[in-house]
């Protein structure tokens, strides 16, 4: 069997470049594919713990269902978000959109 | 540590997915990122299958590469013009890459440590067996009363309100139908 630290680390990696990618990025779109980056090195996480550690009862798998859920909604949201921006200004650029910002 | 088969099928998808996620990362075009979005998610359904749990996996490539990263195509597509910028990077990319740098670094020290050797306190094999109908054990535990039913039916709340508004939000209500002539 693999050991549990190998995918923590494998997780550690994809987690940080989707670290890099929210933070590097100019495009929004690109941003939210860094977020969904993030979202998956945390799903492997869990899913490497309860196989490890609590494999006899649901607890890891019924988590990663409902960050299944909430990745779903960030990215409805998020698309949105940006869908409407690029109607009012034509640009996705993250800098461009600094209306509220002070 | 011996090369089983099953490190190699671990060393291929730990690739598939971290070589999707440079992609995402580096890529210029933005399209082309998108899809190495979609290698990198196919990668972490390998993973899950590795860890057992194949419903998962499934879910994985139904959900996340079926649903959410067409979902990002299509907003790639609709927001035309901004596929191939000049610049991808805004001015703080090398701080970002000196912070995700060091936050890996950081990570990966740890989990080496507490991960092997003496001082192990992560544990190097499984303690005990999975389920061996894994999919029917979720399921039963997601609308099991006195386990999960009330996140699952509030998650079920969640999608509903938040695919409206999305719906709202992306709708095109600028003046340009006759029924809102302005002043």
């Amino acid at each position: 069997m693999v050991p549990l630290w190998m995918y923590l680390v494998v997780a550690a990696a994809l987690f940080c470049l989707g670290v890099f990618t929210v933070l590097a990025r100019r495009n929004a779109v690109a941003i939210l594919m860094g977020v969904e980056l993030m979202l998956n090195a945390v799903n492997i996480n869990l899913v490497a713990f309860w196989r490890f550690v609590t494999p006899a009862t649901m607890m890891g798998q019924a988590f990663v269902v409902f960050v299944f859920v909430v990745a779903a909604a960030e990215a409805a949201v998020g698309l949105a978000l940006i869908i409407a921006i690029y109607r009012r200004r034509q640009s996705v650029v993250a800098d461009d959109a600094n209306l509220l910002k002070w | 540590m011996e090369l089983t088969a099953e490190i190699v099928v671990f060393a291929v998808f730990s690739i598939i997915t971290l070589t999707g996620g440079v992609g995402v990362a580096l890529t210029r075009n933005l399209f082309r990122s998108a899809l190495m979005l979609l290698v990198s998610l196919f990668g972490v359904a390998g993973l899950f299958v590795l860890l057992a749990a194949p419903f998962l996996a499934a879910v994985q490539v139904l959900i996340y590469m079926g649903a959410i990263a067409i979902l990002i195509i299509f907003a790639v597509m609709l927001t035309r013009g901004m596929v191939t910028a000049r610049r991808v990077m805004n001015d703080q990319w090398s701080v970002a890459a000196v912070v995700a740098l060091f936050l890996f670094a950081v990570l990966a020290v740890i989990f080496v440590q507490v991960g092997q050797g003496e001082s192990a306190v992560l544990p190097l094999n499984p303690t005990g067996d999975p389920p061996a109908d894994g999919t029917a054990a979720l399921g039963q535990a997601l609308l099991d009363p006195a386990q999960y039913v009330l996140p699952f039916e509030v998650a079920a709340l969640l999608l509903a309100g938040v695919l409206s508004g999305a719906i709202y939000i992306a709708r095109d209500d600028e003046p340009d139908e006759p029924s809102q002539t302005r002043g």
